[in-house]
């Protein structure tokens, strides 16, 4: 089975596009998903520790 | 050519100054972006941390960006719209600007919140902005470009926004070839030489260190900001 038709059947587009409403904003959910992934990964990279960075600043010392 | 000094005279003798036009853009090349800054041997340890990877990534994301949109523009619209390899160049292309975009904002937020304007860092943060405000009406464009109703309807309801500003006379967001003008050459050249200047700046004045460490640096006087070799550095 073709894959896009496959997709077709999970993600049925065939509808206007959800969205957020809140005052005067007004944004669609996928949009509000990317920015919600941005925050995430703006804070995982933040907080993760960076491979190697403790060694690099004991060596450093 | 340089003339070889008279026989006697003193070899320690400066040389003359050259008169070409070529010496004395290279000697203010070299001394504005010296090879040993442009290039460094390492970064100061501070940069190891997954917030200062955004800036490269979306430098690579651009450059897929780049290659797949000359591709699209050498093989034309009925090749991306009905054969194969021309639907999987333009989701290439489409695809690493929705990545370029969310790399850069994530960087632009990393470096607000850092304050990354600061120890002489002006012209670097202003150049960043620059191209975050020339790369949206690119990918506008671009979205004008693709010869199918999501253009036509992006453009008809675009134009009374446009028009409304007074710039609709001189980019009319109907005219295809225009649009497509402003998309494959003028934008992206903007965009290219700005990045590549934000790039040089950077190396110039050294990536923008945590406040501890800037502070601490203040502190014993050698907060000059840039990535000078020393203790910090590594390879």
């Amino acid at each position: 089975m073709d894959s896009a038709v496959v997709l077709a059947a999970v993600f049925n587009l065939n509808h206007p596009a959800h969205t957020v409403d809140w005052h005067f904003i007004h944004l669609s959910v996928a949009n509000v998903v990317v920015i919600g992934v941005m925050f995430i990964v703006f804070f995982l990279a933040i907080l993760l520790p960076f491979p190697g960075a403790a060694k690099r600043r004991r060596g450093s010392s | 050519m340089s003339a070889a000094p008279p026989a006697g005279g003193s070899p320690a003798a400066p040389p003359a100054p050259s008169h070409s036009w070529t010496v004395k853009v290279r000697e203010a090349a070299v001394e504005a972006l010296p090879p040993e800054t442009v290039l460094p041997d390492g970064q100061p340890t501070y940069v190891a941390s997954w917030i200062y990877l955004f800036g490269v990534a979306s430098i690579a994301s651009l450059i897929v960006t780049v290659v797949s949109g000359s591709i699209l523009a050498v093989k034309g619209p009925n090749w991306w719209h009905q054969t194969g390899p021309g639907h999987f160049f333009n989701s290439i292309h489409l695809w690493s600007v929705e990545l370029f975009f969310f790399v850069m904002v994530v960087h632009l937020w990393g470096k607000y919140w850092m304050a990354a304007w600061r120890g002489g860092r002006m012209r670097v943060w202003v150049t960043g902005a620059i191209v975050f405000l020339v790369a949206v009406p690119t990918a506008f464009t671009g979205y004008l470009s693709q010869q199918n109703f999501d253009s036509q309807w992006i453009s008809t309801q675009s134009k009374d926004a446009i028009n409304s500003t007074g710039l609709g006379s001189f980019f009319n967001v109907l005219n295809f070839g225009q649009m497509y003008g402003w998309h494959v050459l003028l934008l992206p050249v903007a965009v290219i030489i700005l990045v590549a200047a934000h790039v040089l700046l950077v190396r110039n004045h050294g990536v923008v260190p945590p406040f501890e460490l800037h502070e601490r640096r203040e502190l014993a006087g050698t907060g000059d900001g840039r990535a000078a070799p020393g203790p910090e550095a590594h390879s």
